[in-house]
């Protein structure tokens, strides 16, 4: 296991408010399209619905639907594009050893949260009939909804992946972390195939309540990243984001072709006091600096729109020099997901050997006309910095 | 340059220099062995919160570490750290506050709790409906919470505390969990990323809808009264699990940099294993295939053969499920031999950790295979004539002890097996 494997991303599995498929949400990018967003129906704040999906096209029994609250039908939706768009749904020889890491999160019943709290209200004593309420309210089938071991779990009934399962928790490192071992395994021979994604719904009022006490959500108009100023904050985005890694050799002998490759995955913990993000940032960078061609490569940023982690990442990139777009400008922010979602657009961006057009004041840059290299950021809304580098697989 | 020691697939020894443990049963691995080889029960009646209206109002709580302000994540995070300073000082790893490695934790999943969000709704206008939306017009007077409820906060809190390396990672196998922290250790250590790694299991979530959720799956017991006797792993007479809290701190090192650092060496990860189900949400494959299979993945990854174990540490979570599933599994794996090797319960006195069982179960494994001593399966008075196993009923037993395995079995199909010996092959 001293020498280095190879990984390749040979599969893509994407959903997000642009649309279903990643070429979709590529076309949606490169045509220059305005942003999708919904300043109406949790205002005011900013979400970015998920486009129309057919859910029984990934996930044929209504009883599994039934099974999963939204965020899980997303991401058991783009898993199984990413192991399609891999080459190995349906087929159990590949599935049974194909590892899995999952970032993950969780999704309450809002309806019976709200019905008891309206009680509460009446009765002015919570704890006499809590207890009552929630042994008659809560269904067990909605409780395994809100395991965040459950999005895997519920991959491996679906689809049928068993090699083994992890789920990562923790908000944007948890993506960043998810990718970063999933490639550090393959790359040592600890595995040689493995889906790796996320799954988010920002448009649901529990998780706007988690981010609100913090005060870290867009609200009002909608602006892009980059324009939201120091008051400014987050537009939680709809999104389901699988990748399939896999080792070159692997690939290479059942005939898979390249996406991409994924060269190097780095997650850190400053502890983001005056100045840390920026001096993680460029350590990571240097880490990479090396290896790049500057008259090649261009920045994927996935900056939360929250300050000051925004305006900290975006200096540091602007040092850099190279092209940058944001995609959450288009597809809002993910958390656990968006690490996976960039990768996911790196690679489109990488393979197709262009850059989507700009399309707010922090994107810099036309992007060179034979793009090959795709520094992915991850400056997490409160904690973690994580940064990947995706190649042209030649 | 010193001969590298390997095991036999080539790959570093993962020595284990430190152990820490908190359950109901008490504070500390002196206090937990005693009681634990003394067939005491930490399971009681549930003194922390209102039982009216549930089925099941006993638990295995750390009351010796909770405190009235508590909220489940401060009380997890707590006995991580009780847990994670013990472990570290019986290593005698690098400074305080500076831990020459990565953290690897398997917290309860977190959420705002209720007492939090009626608080919300009180502020609410008293003409308003108090909805979600209402509780977010009020949510900024609640910064104070603004990351406690975020599924990192332990984890990071964790890393500032013990000044682990890098990113944190906070992860979730259901019932498994703690066994897949320490399976991240040993991966990276093996893969040459660190020398050193923390693995903590800890949950103390104990409220009542983590309960009620439970008891709707029907996976609780409700026999309460006595609660020490409840949880009977085995028997005929079981009829579900008793929740409870804990943690559990291993400092994994490579051995080689233990041995280099005249660190002493408490135990070998040997292997590790895993396999996931695709069956159903809650129930095994009823062919057992996958828990089978995690068995044979983590010996194959020991390198060594199911007559080389001399113990089996169970889930045993006192479920008739996964009782008879276990059973089902150790015996394929284990053949006819199976009626002569020990496979005893630890839930049975401190109830069923959660994501911490699996690193409470390894400690206690570690111990065992320390004392040469097998803490009982108590409260095995009605056998069950389908599951014929040696369960140590009721008395703890001295025991040669080589090697052992502990099972980690998940809901959501996530079976995770470890290999523990005392010394690299």
């Amino acid at each position: 296991m001293n020498a280095r494997q190879e990984v390749w991303i040979t599969g893509v599995g994407l959903i997000t408010c642009l649309g279903e498929g990643l070429e979709a949400n590529w076309q949606h990018l490169a045509r220059g399209d305005p942003p999708a967003y919904d300043d109406k129906s949790f205002a005011p704040y900013v979400v970015h619905p998920l486009a129309p999906v057919n859910f029984d096209s990934q996930i044929p029994k209504k009883s599994d639907q039934r099974q999963m609250e939204p965020w899980q039908r997303i991401g058991v939706y783009a898993a199984g594009l990413a192991l399609g768009d891999a080459g190995i749904a349906g087929k159990p020889e590949l599935l049974d050893t194909t590892d899995m890491i999952v970032a993950a999160g969780g999704e309450r019943d809002i309806a019976v949260d709200t019905a008891i709290l309206a009680e509460a209200r009446k009765r002015g004593n919570a704890n006499s009939f809590l207890n009552e309420r929630l042994m008659n309210d809560l269904r067990p089938t909605l409780f395994l909804a809100q395991l965040p071991n459950l999005l895997a779990g519920n991959i491996s009934i679906v689809h049928g992946v068993v090699g083994s399962s992890r789920t990562f928790l923790g908000e944007e490192s948890a993506g960043v972390d998810a990718v970063r071992i999933a490639h550090a395994r393959i790359a040592a021979g600890q595995s040689e195939l493995t889906l790796v994604g996320g799954a988010y719904n920002g448009a649901r009022w529990d998780v706007l309540l988690i981010f609100e006490q913090a005060g870290a959500l867009l609200k009002g108009e909608f602006s892009p990243i980059g324009k939201r100023g120091n008051s400014g904050g987050m537009a939680l985005g709809n999104m389901g984001a699988f990748l399939v890694l896999e080792n070159r050799k692997h690939a290479e002998r059942r005939g898979a072709r390249a996406r991409a490759r994924i060269s190097t995955v780095r997650s850190d913990r400053a502890v983001r006091q005056g100045g840390d993000i920026e001096a993680t940032l460029r350590r990571q960078w240097e880490s990479i600096a090396a290896e790049i061609n500057r008259e090649r490569a261009a920045v994927i940023s996935g900056a939360s729109g929250l300050e000051p982690a925004t305006s900290a990442e975006h200096a540091v990139l602007k040092e850099i020099g190279l092209p940058i777009r944001n995609t959450g400008t288009y597809i809002g922010h993910g958390v656990e997901a968006q690490f996976m979602a960039n990768l996911a657009i790196a690679a489109a961006a990488v393979e197709r050997g262009k850059l989507y057009p700009a399309g707010g004041p922090a994107d810099a840059g036309a992007g060179p006309s034979d793009l090959s290299q795709v520094v992915v950021t991850a400056v997490a809304n409160w904690r973690g910095e994580g940064l990947a580098l995706i190649e042209r697989a030649d | 340059m010193t001969a590298e020691t390997r095991d036999k697939l080539g790959r570093p020894v993962i020595a284990v220099t430190g152990i820490g443990v908190v359950t109901s049963l008490g504070v500390g691995k002196a206090a937990n062995w005693s009681k634990l080889t003394g067939g005491v029960s930490g399971i009681r009646q549930i003194s922390r919160f209102p039982t009216d209206w549930l089925r099941t109002t006993i638990a295995g709580t750390v009351n010796d570490v909770y405190r009235d302000d508590m909220s489940p994540a401060d009380l997890s995070e707590r006995v991580a750290l009780l847990a994670g300073e013990e472990a570290i000082a019986e290593a005698a790893i690098g400074v305080k506050g500076h831990f020459p490695g990565p953290l690897f934790l398997a917290p309860p999943p977190l959420e705002i709790e209720w007492a939090d969000r009626i608080k919300m709704a009180e502020m609410a206008p008293a003409d308003a409906d108090p909805a979600y939306p209402e509780l977010l017009r009020v949510a900024r007077n609640f910064a104070a919470n603004r990351n406690a409820f975020k599924f990192g906060i332990i984890g990071e809190n964790l890393a500032e505390k013990f000044g682990t390396q890098g990113s944190p990672i906070s992860l979730n196998t259901a019932c498994a969990s703690g066994a897949s922290a320490i399976q991240l250790g040993m991966e990276a250590i093996r893969r040459g990323e660190c020398v050193a790694a923390l693995a903590i299991g800890a949950d103390a979530s104990l409220t009542p809808e983590s309960l009620v959720r439970f008891s709707l799956l029907s996976a609780l017991s409700t026999q309460n009264d006595p609660p020490e006797r409840a949880s009977k792993p085995f028997s005929k007479n079981r009829d579900g699990f008793v929740l409870a809290e804990g943690a559990a701190a291993l400092v994994l090192e490579d051995f080689d940099h233990a041995k280099s650092r005249g660190a002493r060496v408490l135990g070998i990860l040997e292997g590790v294993g895993e396999k996931s189900d695709s069956f159903h949400r809650t129930r095994s494959s009823p062919d057992g295939k996958p828990i089978i299979a995690s068995m044979r993945n983590a010996l194959a990854d020991a390198g060594v053969a199911p007559d080389d174990v001399d113990y089996i540490n169970a889930h045993g979570t006192s479920t008739p499920e996964n009782d008879k599933m276990e059973h089902l599994g150790v015996s394929a794996v284990f053949g006819e031999r199976i009626r002569g090797i020990p496979i005893s319960s630890n839930k049975s006195m401190i109830g069923h950790t959660l994501t911490a069982a699996g690193a409470v179960e390894a400690a206690f494994t570690l111990l065992t295979l320390q004392n040469q001593r097998i803490p009982p399966t108590i409260n095995h008075s009605v056998p069950d004539p389908a599951i014929v196993l040696d369960v140590v009923p009721n008395v703890a037993r001295d025991a040669k002890v080589r090697r052992a395995i502990s099972n980690s079995f998940g809901f959501g199909g996530q079976n995770v097996c470890l290999v523990l010996t005392l010394e690299p092959a």
